[in-house]
């Protein structure tokens, strides 16, 4: 294997496993922003991605190519929706934020394997025919060195999760919106004396962390899983959080750790493919991102990273 | 509106949450032309119409109470240990391995043995959360979601790389522990029709009679509640809060830890490789929850889940309604407990008048605090 | 007809909280270009009349007219709309935001989707200039100090276009010295025409800045004077109700054997920056050493280093001759110190305990509370009987949580637990925070009689008053240091309010 191969082998599975990280872990910065603790993540994922694979299941045949790109869309709906559980629970009914999130987590694999058994009669789908492929962008692709590593053959999720952590960065610190959403996760209150509707400010935080954390569930369906069954997420929700914690709560740090935490996944199931890393046992690539969440939380120790009111209900009187 | 005392409110909120439950899960099944009612009814008269299915009913709580006790420990000291998957499988794994190891030791040695083994492993697992809360002020909420993974990994390294190849069957399965290991009693299992049964069942209300015991009547209970109530406040009284953060999660993951040995002695009798969380823990989360972290509480609420996901099993085969629905009821349970404010607004409290003014400023001033009345700064 | 000159009515206000009236028939009416101060104790009702007016809250029922026009203030939207703007006694910052994004918030200005800051800086910076309120819009709100803050809060209402402005208790963060500059504000914003509301329990400030007071007194209207017309004693009367003495008895301190000997006391804050500079006092047994100062000038570091709570960097803490440098706290309390914490709620209590438990805080872990690490309730309980009889704590039952119990009374708890310890060094920090004036005549009283027992008190307090009244000898904390000691009956506000910006002055006030 020479150098080339490796490295576009490395970067093609690292985006591909960082796409759905990079979804979730940027609904995760929104709901957190606005002050709604979500560890809820794993189980938005998961009706996203049932949702995503029966959308693909039943219309594939009619949309052809075109099909796991209405599966996100799909997959980030029914997350929306499903987020709305923990939006109304902890903004109006003055729910604990881990309990209510944790409920999304207990709720969504018996749900999902509910209705797969409600509507195919079995545990676990049969797998997608539509998945996401490999992309080549034309012109750029044929840059060289760059080219091969970066352009041809990739995942264009990928590059889309990356545009739209960019957008989301924009948002939320050059824009009303986002400044507004900040306030609400930083001092309620004081937001709710300058008029700003903090209701509806943390419903937005937590129904845009639904609508991504859905798309991420939907590519991780699409792109890795191709099916949906009991364990088709599994842990990738929690990763997700880490790399928003990692990121320090910021679009483009959820990002960048996102990227990082997909490396080391693959590396982990591509590693024995690969010289050098074929003599660490997996176990360090796969606890990894655990254990340098773990780490980066021990370093941050008393410095503010976590939006102040982050996790706290805002009750207003009336 | 009714009128209740708060202790009653204390009892109707969990009630209503578990009707409410039930109700959802109807409802979910109705929408998907299953008969609801057929559901409950083999549900229950399959989980608790024989002698074998009230064994495995008891035998199902027994590592609930056990992880629900790990929960609502750290919870009076004011966390949120999420880990106990993590240090439940922990205690499983290690609590079979020491059997395993040492099968030729006399059952005296060996059984406490191994179960002192599973529950320090699950312990420390939970120690290395406590331990960081206290010196660093690590949120436990993350540290124990990522520990959950980190031991999911690394028991499936253990398994597979280090554990010796005379232990175990294949690289995923362990051999079956020898009786001089195992917590199951031959006329225990052969009373409940031979279901599996065992003496964790004992040890598990030994447990939550100490729990109550520690909690309600000894210095340790009243540091840790002390501490999860307050912290500054019990710091101002002389308590080391870093001391009883650290007692307290090692306390929870010892129980934890626990509920892993009697699944791993009592249930299975062998370990095999898990490749999510152990439902165990998640399950032991909803039973302290439901339960309102009392032991009576918590033992009720565990029969109650126990009895779902026994009669869960008997619906699916008898119904045909798939089993996930007890997951689901579940779920939704936990979902009306986190909502209780809502529930509570059906109620209003019946309570005694406090008198409110400071008399001895004759009847000039109401010092009362509401939303909006600060103090002075 | 209706009056155009007033700028806002309010009428017959009534605010209900669940049976209990907070506010109840209040009238008030405030002038185009006038100075209205809202006088009323701690729980009287003002800052729910005020929140009713710039929309935090609705009125059960009543009017509100601005402009004569009758309006709804449903929300801080309307109040922003209607022109009234509000600054509040706790400050409604960001604390991560910086300056410029805290006064445009939730009234940005936008070129497109973006929000225009160099706009937004322009116009701030503008206004800054108008009215003389200096504070650079580009830092952060943590990194400027609390007077700064007071005018960022200024500036947000000013730049929301404010005719009508409220400010709670705004004085209670500021040395003599800036509220001097602080009243100077309100009156140029008043002679620029803006209506201001001045709400406030310090008679001289009423004295010094408004034009007209509105008396209320446990929810309910007293009525409204011209300041020029009535006397403080007058004012004072109105506010309680009844007859206050503001002089206390207080006989002449009969000194002991030094009890609390600090010498160059030395403790870093939380972000590791000194915050005290090695600070060296002394107390005897039967005096009260007031400690005054500006808030965040190292009076909570005093506080936990003396007690145990924070680490001592360098420097020595004697009590009674033995050395408590960086002791545990239980040994410290032990060796006989008993604290009143500021903060009663965060630092004295634990609420949702019981009031018996709360009583037993301090000595649960000993016999007759327990023994062998098990608790004996009954004893706990006969212990809790007794404290609450002594100190008059008003509850129907030892077993009632401490969260059910009013402020004074909470406080009660603290001041029978600490008390009964029968220490012989007693650190109080702001022990009458947020009590009515019959909570803080009591607990001045009972000061008095520790002192008249020989104990040592350091009273470390916020409100000049409060210091001046009781202590035997005052030092003044700034920036960490001791900027001077005085005695009470030979010092001025003016003096201690130089000494509290760390001006050192020379002289014969000196101690």
């Amino acid at each position: 294997m020479n150098l080339m191969t490796i490295l576009s082998l490395l970067v093609s599975s690292t985006f591909v496993y960082s796409t759905p990280l990079i979804f979730t872990s940027l609904g995760g910065v929104y709901s957190e922003n606005s002050g709604i603790t979500n560890v809820g993540l794993e189980g938005i994922m998961t009706m996203g991605a049932f949702a995503s694979v029966v959308f693909n299941l039943t219309f594939a045949s009619s949309l052809g190519k075109l099909t796991p790109w209405l599966g996100l869309v799909v997959g980030g709906v029914v997350g929306m929706i499903f987020s709305l559980l923990h939006a109304v629970a902890t903004i109006n009914f003055h729910a604990d934020h881990v309990i209510s999130g944790t409920v999304l987590n207990l709720m969504a694999p018996p749900l999902g394997v509910f209705l797969v058994k409600a509507i195919y009669d079995k545990g676990q789908t049969e797998n997608i025919t539509q998945s996401f492929g490999y992309f080549s962008f034309p012109g750029l692709a044929d840059i060289p060195v760059i080219g091969p590593i970066f352009f041809r053959n990739t995942s264009a999720p990928a590059w889309l999760a990356i545009v739209v952590s960019i957008a989301l960065w924009w948002i939320l610190y050059k824009t009303r919106f986002g400044l507004r959403l900040r306030a609400c996760g930083e001092n309620p209150q004081a937001a709710d004396t300058m008029g700003i509707n903090v209701y509806g400010m943390r419903y937005a935080g937590v129904l845009i962390s639904g609508l991504l954390g859905g798309v991420g569930g939907a590519v991780f369906a699409q792109a890795i899983s191709g099916n949906f069954s009991i364990s088709t997420i599994v842990g990738q929700g929690f990763m997700a959080l880490a790399a928003m914690i990692f990121g320090k709560w910021n679009p483009l740090g959820g990002m960048l750790a996102s990227l990082f935490f997909g490396f080391a996944q693959s590396l982990s199931i591509i590693g024995n493919q690969l010289p050098f890393f074929n003599h660490i046992p997996s176990v360090y690539m796969q606890i990894a991102p655990y254990v340098i969440t773990i780490v980066i939380l021990v370093l941050f120790f008393g410095k503010s990273v976590a939006p102040a009111a982050d996790g706290q209900n805002y009750i207003k009187s009336k | 509106m009714l009128k209740v005392k708060p202790k009653t409110k204390k009892i109707l909120v969990p009630i209503i949450s578990i009707l409410a439950g039930f109700i959802v899960g109807a409802l979910i099944m109705l929408v998907w032309s299953y008969n609801p009612i057929e559901a409950y009814s083999s549900m229950f008269t399959s989980a608790l119409g024989n002698m074998n299915g009230i064994g495995e009913t008891i035998r199902e709580a027994t590592p609930l109470i056990f992880t629900a006790i790990g929960f609502a420990i750290a919870s009076n000291a004011g966390f949120f240990n999420i880990g106990l998957p993590g240090q439940a499988q922990a205690g499983w794994l290690t609590s079979i391995w020491v059997v395993l190891a040492n099968q030729n030791l006399p059952k005296i040695v060996l059984l406490p043995l191994a179960i002192i083994a599973g529950v320090i492993a699950g312990a420390f697992v939970a120690g290395i959360a406590g331990w960081l809360r206290a010196q660093f002020g690590t949120n436990e909420v993350i540290t124990t979601i990522m520990l959950n993974y980190i031991v999911l990994y690394s028991c499936q390294y253990l398994m597979q790389q280090v554990m010796s190849q005379k232990l175990r069957i294949d690289t995923d399965t362990t051999k079956t522990i020898a009786p001089n290991g195992s917590l199951r009693i031959e006329w225990l299992s052969s009373m409940f029709g031979d279901s599996r049964i065992n003496a964790g069942i004992f040890l598990a209300l030994i447990g939550a009679f100490l729990y109550w015991y520690l909690m309600k009547k000894t210095t340790t209970g009243f540091e840790i509640r002390s501490v999860g109530a307050n912290p500054y406040a019990s710091r101002y009284a002389g308590m080391s809060t870093k001391k009883n953060i650290l007692y307290s999660m090692i306390l929870s993951g010892g129980f934890a830890g626990f509920g892993g040995v009697v699944q791993g002695l009592g249930t299975y009798q062998n370990y095999f490789t898990q490749t999510t969380s152990l439902d165990i823990g998640w399950d032991g989360l909803s039973v302290a929850l439901l339960g309102g972290g009392t032991a009576i509480g918590i033992l009720l609420a565990a029969f109650l889940f126990s009895i779902l996901k026994i009669g869960g099993l008997g619906m699916q085969t008898i119904a045909g309604i798939p089993y996930e629905i007890v997951s689901i009821v579940i779920a939704a349970i936990i979902f009306f407990v986190a909502i209780q404010y809502v529930i509570g607004l059906l109620f209003k409290n019946n309570k005694e008048k406090v008198p409110n003014s400071e008399a001895e400023t004759g009847p000039a001033t109401v010092s009362k605090t509401t939303t909006s009345e600060g103090g002075q700064g | 007809m209706e009056n155009t000159a007033n700028v806002i009515e309010m009428r017959h206000i009534v605010k209900d909280f669940n049976g209990f009236k907070a506010n109840d028939d209040i009238n008030l009416t405030v002038k185009k270009g006038e100075i209205l101060a809202l006088l009323g104790e701690n729980g009287a009702g003002k800052s729910t009349l005020m929140s009713i007016l710039s929309g935090l809250l609705m009125p059960t029922s009543g009017d509100i007219l601005v402009q004569g026009q009758k309006v709804a203030v449903k929300s801080p939207t309307v109040a922003k709309d209607l022109g009234i703007g509000m600054v509040h006694q706790h400050f409604m910052l960001m604390n991560s935001f910086t300056v410029l994004e805290n006064i445009i918030l939730g009234h940005e200005t936008v070129k497109g989707p973006k929000i225009d800051f160099k706009k937004a800086q322009q116009q701030i910076e503008a206004l800054s200039a108008r009215y003389n309120l200096n504070v650079d819009p580009k830092k952060k709100v943590s990194e400027i100090t609390v007077a700064q803050q007071q005018r960022v809060e200024i500036l947000k209402i000013l730049y929301r276009g404010a005719d009508i402005m409220i400010f709670d208790e705004p004085t209670a963060v500021l040395t003599p010295q800036e509220i001097t500059e602080f009243i100077q504000i309100l009156k140029e914003l008043a002679k620029e025409g803006k209506s201001i509301i001045l709400i406030t329990h310090k008679l001289e400030e009423i004295k010094r800045a408004a034009d007209r007071v509105t008396v209320i007194r446990s929810g309910k209207s007293v009525g409204t004077f011209d300041v020029a017309d009535v006397s403080n004693n007058r004012l004072a009367e109105l506010m309680v109700g009844r007859h206050v003495d503001m002089k206390l008895d207080k006989p002449a301190a009969k000194v002991g054997k030094t009890m609390l000997q600090v010498s160059d006391l030395q403790v870093k804050n939380k972000q590791g920056v000194l915050a005290l500079k090695g600070l060296s006092f002394n107390l005897r047994a039967g005096e009260i050493l007031g400690v005054a100062g500006i808030d965040g000038n190292g009076q909570d570091e005093l506080a936990r280093a003396l007690t145990g709570m924070q680490h001592i960097n360098a420097g020595k803490v004697v009590i009674d001759g033995e050395d408590m440098t960086n002791q545990k706290v239980r040994k410290i309390t032990e060796h006989g110190v008993s604290y009143i914490p500021s903060d009663r709620q965060k630092y004295g209590l634990i609420l949702p305990f019981s009031i018996s438990d709360n009583l037993a805080l301090q000595n649960y872990y000993r016999p007759p509370f327990s023994s062998h690490h098990v608790m004996h309730y009954d004893a706990i309980n006969e212990h809790a009987k007794q404290l609450i009889e002594q100190f008059d704590i008003r509850t129907t039952g030892s077993d009632l949580p401490v969260s059910d119990l009013s402020g004074g009374n909470q406080q009660k708890v603290i001041i029978a637990r600490e008390l009964n310890l029968d220490s012989k060094l007693i650190i109080a920090f702001q022990p009458t925070r947020g009590l009515d004036v019959g909570a803080i005549e009591y607990i001045h009283k009972q000061l008095l009689l520790e002192r008249a027992k020989g104990k040592a008190i350091l009273l470390i307090s916020y409100e000049l008053d409060e210091v001046m009244q009781l202590s035997d000898r005052i030092i003044v904390l700034h920036d960490g240091n001791i900027s001077g000691e005085v005695k009470p009956e030979k010092t001025s506000d003016e003096e201690l309010g130089l000494l509290m910006t760390g001006v050192k002055k020379e002289g014969s006030a000196l101690a």
